[in-house]
């Protein structure tokens, strides 16, 4: 069956019913193996057991950016496409990549804490994450702001579209400010510098914490879609009541 | 050019009658110093130190406040769809309204600066340098600002969602400026902070008018 198939709303049901499952299970089959290596594997140098908490930290940051630029394409097949369920994507996204976000920002938080002897320095990296997480919330308050959920799924495009040039600010911001926050260490140019034992489990459990994603936003689009078919319901019910 | 030009006379004209645009920001942008300088407590010598800091903070959120008010005036009375008919296009309307708004605010709140300041007890030259920088910054707010308000054009009250969308955007401009009249007291008038909040600001007057343009013809269509 193509990807294009799933456009269709029916489809996309019938395949959200074995796919939740199989996308939970594996999220929760990876998530538990990744954990599991990472707590496997032996104390960092410096910093001790405390670095363990990178296998939620940075996947969770990865997701919380990685979504964003996924409401961006479903932004702009929103715009540019009419897809039918770009929109839905991207309404059901907005509330889970803000859970990463806040995930990414208290981790972090708890990790500086014992790492750097501070739970918050305004930092660049630091602080372009928490404008992330105001822009997600911006956008699902608008979402919130309108009844007809075409109209919104219009004006969140473009909003979607003008934040995300927020992401490379993130993405290079401990480049261009090297304040507090380590330099990147997984995605650069000439390959990672984190030790095997560390880089393993880590993309384990970040390809676990994806699934979960999978599974999540399903879930939600499954839910989004059944609302709306009870909204096109009452609108017909209650004008056929006239 | 000159269809821009009736534009922008139409909306100030609106303004001045109106009354509220031009005053209240500049109320509110002295009322923010005053309840500062009570939550600092009237040591001059602090105040001056986090003057400037206090002034940008209040342009920006003066700046703020009209933003709603740039287009959702024209949906309720109808005007925004005979600008849409009109054959200049939607760009460039976006644009004039933005100026428009730009001179009933964020000059007014520059020119204002200098008077604000001797209330926090900022120094000569520090003034100088921030009523100069707000010059350059609120612009880059407005036009910004412009985005929010095109989005949320259909809604009822989008006052302090408005508000809520344009904040995070506005941020570069507000880190960008505040280190810019840093420098400026410092005696680095265009260091490199100034170079970036007018990067910022001819970033925003390029976006800014696009993306408004864009909602507004999404939200009829």
């Amino acid at each position: 069956m193509p990807v294009s198939d799933l456009a269709n709303p029916h489809r996309f049901l019938r395949f959200a019913r074995w796919g939740v499952p199989l996308f939970a299970l594996l999220a929760v089959a990876l998530i538990a193996l990744g954990l599991t290596l990472g707590f496997l594997a032996p104390p960092e140098r410096d910093q001790g057991e405390s670095v363990k908490i990178i296998f939620l930290h940075v996947p969770s940051a990865w997701l919380s950016m990685g979504i964003f630029a996924f409401m961006a394409i479903a932004a702009l097949g929103t715009l540019v496409w009419r897809h039918p369920l770009a929109d839905v994507a991207q309404k059901a996204a907005a509330p889970i990549g803000a859970a990463f976000c806040v995930v990414c920002l208290v981790s972090g938080a708890l990790w500086g804490r014992p790492a750097w002897g501070t739970y918050w320095q305004w930092d660049g990296r630091l602080t372009s994450v928490l404008v992330l997480l105001l822009i997600y919330l911006g956008i699902i308050a608008l979402w919130r702001a309108f009844e007809e959920p075409g109209l919104a799924a219009r004006a969140v495009s473009v909003l979607t579209l003008a934040g995300s040039i927020n992401l490379p600010i993130i993405k290079f911001s401990v480049d261009w400010w090297s304040t507090l926050h380590q330099p990147a260490s997984v995605l650069r140019f000439g390959g990672p510098t984190i030790h095997p034992a560390f880089l393993t489990p880590l993309l384990v459990s970040a390809l676990g914490f994806a699934f979960l994603f999978g599974a999540l936003l399903m879930a939600a689009m499954r839910n989004e879609i059944l609302r709306r078919r009870v909204r096109t319901l009452r609108i017909l019910a209650a004008s056929g009541a006239q | 050019m000159r269809a821009m030009g009736i534009i922008i006379a139409r909306d100030l004209r609106l303004g001045m009658r109106a009354g509220g645009a031009l005053g209240a920001g500049l109320i509110f942008f002295l009322s923010v110093v005053m309840v500062s300088a009570f939550a600092i407590g009237p040591d001059l010598g602090l105040l001056s130190r986090v003057g400037p800091a206090i002034l940008w903070i209040g342009a920006l959120l003066a700046s703020l406040l009209g933003l709603e008010r740039i287009f959702a005036a024209d949906h309720e009375d109808g005007s925004l769809d005979l600008l849409q008919l009109a054959p200049l296009p939607m760009e460039a309307v976006a644009a004039a309204k933005g100026i428009a708004h730009w001179l009933m605010t964020g000059l007014s709140l520059a020119v204002a600066v200098p008077v604000f300041g001797i209330l926090l007890g900022v120094s000569g030259k520090a003034l100088f340098a921030a009523a100069l920088l707000l010059l350059v910054g609120t612009p880059a707010i407005t036009f910004l600002g412009l985005i929010g308000a095109a989005v949320s054009v259909a809604l009822p009250r989008a006052g302090m969602l408005v508000a809520i969308l344009v904040l995070p955007f506005t941020i570069p401009v507000l880190i960008f400026g505040a280190a810019a009249t840093e420098s400026a007291i410092a005696g680095e008038v265009f260091g490199t902070p100034f170079k970036l909040l007018l990067a910022t600001a001819l970033f925003g007057f390029v976006i800014g008018p696009v993306a408004a343009a864009a909602a507004i013809r999404l939200a009829r269509s």
